[in-house]
């Protein structure tokens, strides 16, 4: 939230009418299709949809794995998507850090948690003795409240939220500003979701940390979000502040979403009516919607007709 | 509700022998199932969960031996099943099983309908075109579209919600009894959830059947489930109505799987964490297994292992707290409220 002391109106970073394509030059298929959104400095932004709308994909142009089709990825200020200098690909490689969905999957089987934290340092080609990036490793392991022992492990030595602490450290090592996390606990157990999400607001506010969330739960995205934006096959259908995208949701997809939380009561679960979303609600056949801001921070995709409709809607 | 438990054990005991090591997976576990009903059985992983379900349909791994106990469907002693053979008559015949993972459980390299006909003529002994016919309508069935084309497509024209149907229609499809399904909807979006949560009550009406449902998340069971189990550490902690659970939770760790759901949180506190980690199953038990974890254990906890109180009929907890001589405990504010006022997602 703005009031928040960490948050600043700078934004960090800055993603522009963002395309991404899969598939030949001659048939393509836009992953992403004019996606316009910033992040500011010391917030979480929540980027919420189901699989294959392309937010991870979102996730990777901004850490430069996937190429950019059109439009630009800006951090602080600066492009970083397609061609930029060495250096510059250098310290960024350092300030933006992801962190994976499945932590069984995303840890070297094949080698010990000292060498797995500090592979991102090796990489970097910094002259550290073995005892500094020991004690890096260390560092970094207790800040995700494991023990310095533990280094000289196995990842199948540990449980699925174990995993994730040491996924965590690996980023951290790097001192990031930026994080990427791309459903860093839908792969978890509910019980051990908390640990891990209490630990990213609690490093979050230590470190002043900006993060990406990425997630297809709202229930979960609504804790740790300051900002949220939910995403449909590729194009964004609405944009706002956790408190105004829950309180006062806007398009039908968004509405989808809400209603598809489950629970935990079961007589209202049982009267509670499911929304399922069609696109071909819209008619968007004479009128193009366009993606507009319905109240200062409240972005929709949305058509004239269908604007009067949430004015109507909300009183306006 | 039957009077009759179609599917019981009783003090069933599992254990596994690892590395020489043994392994107490089920600790004397008790359930009765009841036919028509469906039953959640909740629990972490390493629970004992899927280890219990697998017994009902002799899945057990190799190095596992249930060790003491009894296990019946209907009037057959399942314990008593040596061969294959044996196993193979009830197995996918009268018990069937959804698994977790839509993306691995289905052969990519069969069509679909290949592999539902597959199961249709195993089971109920049809052949060539009533056989094809019968896929074609189970494929109907779960709410596939178009199921004549669809049938000969392979896996990978699937997407994971419309995969999962698919191995519901394959389940479905030999008319059992029981329906077990393991997590059908953790490696699914929460749209998809929802819509294949409705199609398993769906077909539990039409075919009569009984179904029990083993997941990690209580939120997701409070819409399907008739009653819930929650289970820790090899054992069911409580049982119940699925109301009762929910509105009147009586074990410490029922209290703790509810407090951490996030959808009972609120924004700017941190999320309830369960403290601690699950018992090493390698050591004997002294008392309740949830004791260490629990930060208001009684002294009683980590000595004497608590039997079952009744709280009501159908309701039952293994907890001291329901001793008399208990001191009153109460179960902790943020689910305290959930009937009168349900839950809000608020955001502030």
């Amino acid at each position: 939230m703005s009031s928040e002391p960490n948050v600043t109106a700078q934004p960090l970073v800055e993603v522009d009418d963002l395309r991404v394509d899969f598939g030949s030059h001659r048939h393509p298929f836009h992953a992403v299709r004019g996606v316009t959104f910033h992040i500011n400095k010391g917030e979480t932004f929540g980027l919420v949809g189901e699989s294959g709308s392309g937010k991870t994909t979102i996730g990777r142009a901004i850490i430069r794995v996937n190429p950019v089709a059109g439009g630009e990825v800006r951090y602080q200020g600066k492009r970083i998507s397609g061609k930029i200098s060495a250096e510059e690909d250098k310290a960024l490689t350092r300030k933006i850090q992801m962190i994976f969905q499945d932590p069984m999957a995303s840890l070297n089987e094949r080698a010990k948690v000292d060498y797995i934290v500090s592979e991102g340092l090796l990489n970097l080609g910094r002259n550290l003795t073995r005892e500094e990036r020991e004690e890096k490793v260390a560092r970094a392991l207790g800040d995700v409240g494991l023990l310095p022992e533990f280094a000289s492990r196995f990842p199948h030595e540990f449980s699925g939220g174990q995993r994730q602490r040491i996924g965590i450290a690996r980023a951290l090592i790097m001192e990031p500003e930026f994080i990427i996390a791309d459903e860093p606990i839908s792969a978890l157990d509910v019980s051990i979701r908390a640990q891990v999400l209490n630990l990213m607001s609690k490093l979050q506010k230590e470190r002043g940390l900006t993060y990406l969330f990425i997630a297809h739960d709202l229930s979960v995205v609504r804790f740790i979000s300051d900002r949220i934006g939910v995403i449909y096959k590729g194009q964004l259908m609405e944009l706002a502040s956790s408190e105004q995208l829950f309180t006062n949701p806007l398009h039908p997809y968004t509405n989808a979403l809400l209603s598809a939380i489950p629970m935990p009561d079961p007589v209202r679960e049982r009267d509670k009516k499911l929304v399922v979303y069609d696109p071909s609600c819209h008619h968007y056949e004479k009128e193009k919607p366009a993606w507009t801001e319905f109240e200062p921070g409240h972005f929709v995709l949305a058509n004239e007709r269908e604007l009067d409709g949430y004015r109507k809607k909300a009183g306006k | 509700m039957d009077e009759k438990p179609i599917l019981s054990a009783k003090d069933l005991e599992l254990k596994f022998t690892l590395r020489g090591k043994v392994m107490t997976a089920l600790r004397g576990i008790s359930l009765d199932v009841y036919k028509g009903e469906s039953l959640a059985i909740v629990g972490e992983s390493g629970s004992g969960k899927s280890v219990f379900t697998k017994t009902f349909m002799g899945l057990t791994d190799a190095n596992g031996a249930i060790t003491g106990g009894e296990l019946r469907y209907k009037d057959q002693d399942l314990l008593a099943l040596k061969s294959e053979a044996q196993w193979r008559k009830i197995r996918g015949k009268e018990i069937a099983m959804v698994m977790q993972d839509p993306m691995t459980s289905l052969n990519p390299l069969k069509t679909v309908g290949w592999q539902i006909q597959e199961a249709v003529e195993l089971h109920q002994g049809l052949k060539g075109k009533t056989a094809h016919a019968a896929a074609v309508e189970a494929l109907r069935d779960v709410g596939i579209d178009d199921p004549e084309r669809r049938f000969g497509q392979y896996p990978h024209e699937f997407s994971g919600g419309m995969r999962q149907r698919v191995v519901i229609a394959i389940a479905v499809a030999c008319k059992p009894q029981v329906l077990i399904c393991d997590e059908p909807t953790t490696a699914l979006d929460v749209t998809i959830q929802a819509q294949i949560l409705g199609l398993i009550k769906e077909l539990q009406k039409k075919y009569k059947l009984t179904t029990i449902y083993i997941t990690h998340d209580l939120g997701v069971v409070a819409n399907v489930a008739d009653r819930i189990a929650v289970m820790y550490a090899g054992d069911i902690v409580e049982i119940g109505k699925c109301e009762e659970v929910f509105y009147d939770p009586k074990h410490p760790y029922t209290w703790a799987l509810l407090s951490s759901l996030p959808q009972l949180g609120v924004k700017g506190e941190p999320l309830y964490a369960i403290e601690g980690t699950p018992p090493n199953l390698f050591v004997e038990i002294r008392g309740d297994a949830f004791a260490p974890r629990n930060p208001k254990a009684l002294n009683i906890d980590f000595v004497e292992r608590p039997p079952f109180f009744e709280v009501s009929p159908t309701h039952k907890a293994r907890t001291w707290l329901l001793d008399p001589r208990a001191p009153k405990v109460e179960a902790p504010e943020r689910i305290r409220h959930l009937k009168e006022e349900g839950v809000s997602l608020r955001v502030q």
